[in-house]
């Protein structure tokens, strides 16, 4: 029997691990991420995981020993945070690259300086062209579902990419809620063992990820593009079985909450939109046609899948944890923009900057960021393109 | 699984996912880049004491039946061999 438990969202991550029975667990510790290393470290100590535990000295070796692990062809987990994935980021082209279905679990925290411990999302989205999926959670129990997903993606012949899954430091990371734990049985029958299409084999000895001559060398770059581009399909897939088998959705590429007949949508990623959520049903209330689409697969971008489903939206309104200083917006909003040029029609598109730094985002800024958008659905333009949503230093 | 590899791809679509190659392919493939010439040895003089095996970065030579003999086709000719030499048995010859 599946069974609830009242737990952070690391220990839904813990649990995710656990219940996808990796055969190494590499990890160096760092706030907010530590307590995921810790509650696995226990769940070996307390022999309810079978996985090798590898304790490391930081994080570019935590990656290459992952990479190392997989290399050998067995399923692996590692995690990190902040200025640790930006430390392993050698690692992270090197996993890809590889073509390795690592999973990783990143707390989401602003890099620093200004120094900091607390949530945005800018460390993730600066690792965007690393060529791994990332998909952005904002519940314990989407983390923990995301988890055993991401093995099933990632493992998946016609992806075979590395994951993040993303979720917020603190505001998600430590937050308790109620969790339904799967049964293991169930997630046996959904996550079957890794089957590795190549490994460091002592049977068949290969060199592996070798150097690439100029006439290869974008042609694998090229290729994997292509798995990325199939993983769309593949990570929507994966969801519509884990929804048939375990009876509980998290949209797969994103999630569109009553879009059908909206004049505007707020666009975000992550724990803001469940915050979102209910501004959107109070403005409702109110009569005002919103609609909330929490994206949580920022790569691969699903393009084509938000222009069909944002087409007839007059204006969306993408509110983001990160800003690429000097790029005029944030990751989310230049994509979206980008997916929508020469799209006769297409949606006006605005940009809210918020919540960095641990940033408070509150309904009210949330109320008048869905109220500025529906402004500009209606007038045709906005105030601003690109928005901070800073409100009063106190 | 190395069986299915090749060194030759007609296009980007038949690559394997990542840059893999059957161990020991070298094997098949000369190298002879000699930068500093090819190392003569004077078996005569040679006193059998192995530094030449040792010290060789490419493990181009072995010592067999107390003779030492040098892979041509893949010595890239650095020339250690003749500088570790303890009797200078072995000579760096020019084209």
């Amino acid at each position: 029997m599946p069974v609830s438990r009242f737990i952070d969202g690391n220990a839904a991550a813990a649990y995710g691990v656990k219940l996808c029975r990796p055969d190494v667990v590499c990890a160096y510790p760092i706030t907010p991420q530590t307590p995921i290393v810790e509650y696995i470290a226990d769940f070996i100590a307390r022999g309810e995981m079978a996985s090798k535990y590898i304790t490391i000295e930081g994080e570019h070796s935590a990656m290459m020993a992952t990479v190392a692990a997989a290399s050998t062809g067995v399923r692996t987990f590692t995690a990190t945070s902040s200025q640790g994935l930006a430390y392993m980021q050698e690692g992270l082209f090197y996993a890809a690259g590889s073509r390795l279905p690592i999973v990783m679990a990143v707390v989401n925290r602003s890099m620093g300086p200004p120094w900091t411990i607390l949530a945005g999302h800018d460390d993730a989205i600066a690792q965007r062209d690393t060529g791994w999926i990332q998909l952005y959670c904002g519940s314990g129990q989407e983390i923990l579902d995301t988890v055993i997903q991401a093995y099933r993606v990632a493992e998946d012949e016609r992806v075979l990419i590395p994951i993040m899954v993303c979720f917020e430091g603190f505001v998600t990371s430590h937050c308790y809620e109620q969790v339904i734990i799967p049964d293991q049985e169930e997630v046996d029958s959904f996550l079957p063992p890794y089957k590795p299409p190549y490994k460091l084999d002592v049977e068949d000895p290969m060199i592996l990820t070798t150097f690439a001559p100029p006439i290869h060398w974008m042609g694998y770059k090229k290729k994997h593009d292509e798995a990325m581009e199939a993983a769309r399909k593949v990570i929507a897939e994966a969801e519509a079985e884990y929804a048939e088998r375990f009876g509980r959705s998290h949209g797969g590429l994103f999630q569109a909450y009553r879009c059908d007949d909206a004049e505007a949508v707020v666009l975000t990623m992550g724990s803001l939109a469940s915050t979102t959520k209910v501004v959107i049903n109070k403005l409702r209330e109110l009569g005002f046609r919103l609609g909330l689409l929490k994206l949580k697969s920022f790569r691969p971008f699903p393009r084509e899948e938000l222009k069909q489903l944002l087409g007839n939206v007059k204006a969306v309104g993408v509110l983001e944890r990160n800003y690429s200083v000097g790029g005029w917006g944030g990751a989310v909003f230049l994509e979206l923009r980008s997916a929508f040029y020469k799209v006769a029609d297409g949606p006006r598109i605005l940009n809210f900057v918020a919540g960095m730094g641990g940033r408070d985002v509150t309904p009210l800024e949330i109320e008048a960021v869905a109220k500025k958008t529906l402004r500009a659905a209606q007038e045709g333009k906005g105030e601003r393109e690109v928005e901070w949503l800073l409100g009063e230093i106190g | 699984m190395s069986d299915k590899l090749k060194l030759k791809y007609e296009s980007y679509r038949e690559l394997p996912i990542t840059p893999l190659i059957k161990a020991g392919v070298s094997r098949l493939v000369e190298t002879p880049w000699h930068l500093h010439g090819k190392p003569q040895v004077n078996q005569a003089k040679c006193i059998g004491c192995r530094l030449c095996w040792l010290y060789c970065p490419e493990g181009v030579i072995a010592v067999k039946n107390g003779e030492v003999e040098v892979d041509y086709a893949r010595c890239k000719g650095c020339g250690i061999c003749a500088n570790e030499c303890p009797v200078k048995a072995i000579t760096m010859v020019l084209r």
